[in-house]
């Protein structure tokens, strides 16, 4: 399919709000798409995710900011005259529509000539394989092929923007990743500018050119998916990113450079700070489960400059090439560790991190009550 | 998975044929088919023994042969007239029931404040009854009601328009109390249909008139074809309105009214069992042929709730 002509340069979310009643679903979303990028908002349920959707959709509207389209303004545009491309969770095919006639309906709206109507509906579900399925209902296909139809018929119009809606959590894990392949094919090779909206990173690690990670409808960080995944700005991010192990320390004296030293729990590590860091501030010591070296116990401690601590195998969960392992340190603190290693429960292992793979995060203390999860890590590894 | 268990403990005794109880229990029947139990005996004392007793009736005329009474009815052009007149009231009420019920629907599809107080309000006149509803016309619309008193004291008509004791008084008093139904039944038959539809056809470019002529209104027609047999089933029977705010002996002499007055004033039990029958022909044919026409419908999954 050839690019549409009515393409923008930009499109620009500026101070993007929405209010349900008293509540703030969405606060402030500044971000900038370019043509062809593919973003991926991604957060928790209730994050205002798909609040974001619906606002640049219009199908909801905006209680704050402003969207521009280049120069034209378009968060007033009704939804139906916006062209943006919409694919749902739920996938919201037209049950009582052939496959054929779900695809050229936007057409249709369109009022296109006949013969261009039907050569790109033909176009568009041979794109996404369907040629076989074309004069099915939707209820007679299974999951992934009404998947396919809900694409074929949002790209079908060549849109300038394409929303998708969580696509794929409906999915089992094997087609999930199949049309995951799909999806990312399709932006290459149609250049689609695309906004998905996702809780699950690895998807959205995988797919996005940028991220936006979302929390409590304020965003949290934008950066590309090596930014994010190197380099999360809060712990909030870095507990989305895989960092499985978050412990909560007390900062030491500051090292050289960005390094500090934590303790508590029986571990004195040096990691890297993440933000400003006062000297015996409470912090949270985020670390990934692959950055963990594991050493056998014979690999004696080597002075303090170790950055290493003592630990006993407890559960070993086997993941083809690497093995998950749940390991307690000598001082009861439950760590996640993956290597290569063979281990058995009850091996006694010594563990080693790299300074600049151990991420110092300050707390935010400001909102103490939102910190269920880090003191629910925190009990469990005083409780284990 | 449980099937999967219970053949194999089932079938211990002999491995190559499962026990009967789970054979039947794989097509359906199991012990809890007995609670349909009283709702069968409740259709066949209540519903079909009185018609098969009416049916044999008509055959068994006071005199002439088994079809006599029939041949009665339809060489009487009185009496055959009340078939089209029950249909020129039953058809365009429900009709009307139908087309008004779904623009309201529609309207209040989605959730909005004081939807429980509207919804209270449109479904009132179900409670009222078709007597107290006879009354409330004979007192709003009879020639000295309010309306008449109201439109010549205006100066707009010089006689009193006359909308009781005719054609018209009937035809309100179905709408008055086939609407709710109506709209009842059209509400649940909306809320079926998943929401996300029409927001992907917003996507897709479409206007509300491009929305609901192309996804909502096939969607809900079948629903709508059986709401509309089942108004038109109630209004078809039509028999108190027509006595209290019609003219019972003119162009509101409706069907159930000659199977009335054959049974209780004649007291010819045969003829008006025939007359009955003839009712429930003509209700029939209307149904089927509507059902017919459903059938040719989109009838599967939705999407909603529903």
């Amino acid at each position: 399919m050839k690019p549409s002509t009515e393409r923008f340069q930009t499109l620009r979310l500026d101070g993007v709000s929405r209010r349900f009643g008293g509540q703030d679903a969405l606060v402030g979303l500044d971000v900038t798409i370019a043509a062809g990028e593919f973003i991926a908002l991604l957060g928790p349920s209730g994050c205002g995710k798909s609040t974001a959707l619906n606002c640049v959709a219009g199908l909801l509207p905006l209680t704050g900011g402003t969207i521009w389209q280049d120069d034209t303004r378009i968060d007033t545009l009704p939804p139906e005259r916006r062209g943006f491309g919409m694919v749902f969770q739920n996938y919201a095919l037209f049950p009582h529509m052939s496959v054929r006639a779900n695809v050229a309906f936007g057409l249709q709206m369109r009022k296109l000539p006949k013969e261009e109507q039907r050569r790109r509906t033909e176009e568009a579900i041979r794109l996404v394989d369907l040629e076989g399925h074309a004069d099915k209902l939707p209820g007679h296909l299974s999951g992934g092929q009404q998947q396919r139809v809900a694409i074929a018929r949002a790209v079908v119009l060549e849109p300038s923007l394409v929303l998708m809606d969580e696509p794929l959590s409906n999915l089992d894990a094997k087609l999930r990743l199949g049309m995951r392949t799909e999806i990312r094919r399709l932006h290459q090779s149609l250049g689609l500018t695309t906004v998905y909206v996702t809780h699950d990173q690895e998807e959205a690690l995988s797919l996005a050119d940028r991220l936006v990670v979302l929390r409590d409808g304020r965003v949290q960080q934008i950066g590309t998916p090596e930014e994010l995944h190197a380099h999360p700005a809060s712990w909030h991010v870095a507990d989305f990113m895989g960092y499985r192990n978050m412990v909560r320390l007390r900062a030491g004296e500051a090292g050289a450079g960005r390094e500090v030293l934590v303790q508590g729990h029986g571990l004195r590590l040096t990691g890297t700070a993440v933000g400003k860091i006062g000297q015996g501030a409470e912090v949270i010591a985020a670390l990934r489960p692959d950055d963990v070296e594991v050493l056998g116990v014979e690999s004696t401690p080597a002075g303090p400059t170790d950055n290493g601590v003592g630990a006993e195998v407890e559960v070993v969960e086997y993941q083809g090439r690497e093995f998950a392992v749940e390991v307690l340190t000598d001082d009861g603190l439950r760590l996640h560790v993956r290597t290569e290693r063979r281990l058995v429960p009850g091996d006694a292992i010594r563990l080693r991190v790299d300074p600049s793979r151990l991420l110092v995060f300050p707390t935010d203390d400001s909102a103490a009550t939102e910190d269920a999860a880090v003191s629910d890590r925190a009990r469990r590894a005083t409780v284990g | 998975m449980t099937t999967l268990t219970e053949r194999r403990s089932d079938s211990a005794p002999s491995p190559q044929r499962p026990s009967l109880r789970h054979r039947l229990a794989e097509r359906g029947v199991d012990r809890q088919l007995w609670l349909l139990l009283p709702a069968a005996v409740f259709v066949l004392v209540l519903f079909l023994y009185p018609f098969f007793y009416g049916l044999q009736l008509s055959f068994q005329p006071t005199k002439g042969g088994p079809l006599a009474d029939y041949q009665r009815f339809f060489s009487d052009a009185y009496q055959r007239n009340t078939i089209w007149l029950t249909l020129r009231l039953a058809l365009p009420a429900a009709l009307l029931n139908v087309a008004a019920s779904v623009p309201i629907a529609y309207r209040m599809r989605g959730r909005f404040r004081g939807k429980r107080t509207l919804t209270t309000l449109l479904v009132v006149p179900i409670t009222l009854g078709t007597v107290l509803t006879a009354q409330g016309l004979l007192n709003y619309l009879g020639p000295t009601g309010w309306l008449n008193r109201t439109l010549m004291g205006l100066g707009i008509v010089d006689d009193p328009v006359r909308l009781t004791n005719n054609y018209w008084g009937v035809f309100f008093s179905l709408v008055i109390t086939g609407f709710p139904f109506a709209f009842l039944l059209v509400l649940s038959y909306l809320s079926g249909i998943d929401p996300t539809l029409e927001r992907a056809a917003t996507s897709l470019g479409a206007d509300w008139k491009a929305r609901f002529r192309r996804i909502t209104l096939p969607l809900l027609l079948p629903g709508l074809a059986t709401t509309f047999c089942l108004t038109f089933v109630l209004a078809f029977s039509v028999f108190p309105s027509a006595v209290l705010v019609g003219d019972p002996t003119g162009e509101t002499y409706v069907i159930s009214l000659a199977a009335y007055r054959a049974a209780y004033e004649q007291v010819d039990y045969p003829y008006a069992s025939a007359i009955a029958m003839v009712m429930g022909l003509v209700e029939l044919v209307v149904v089927a042929v509507v059902l017919f026409g459903r059938s040719r419908c989109y009838t599967g999954s939705t999407g909603g709730k529903g």
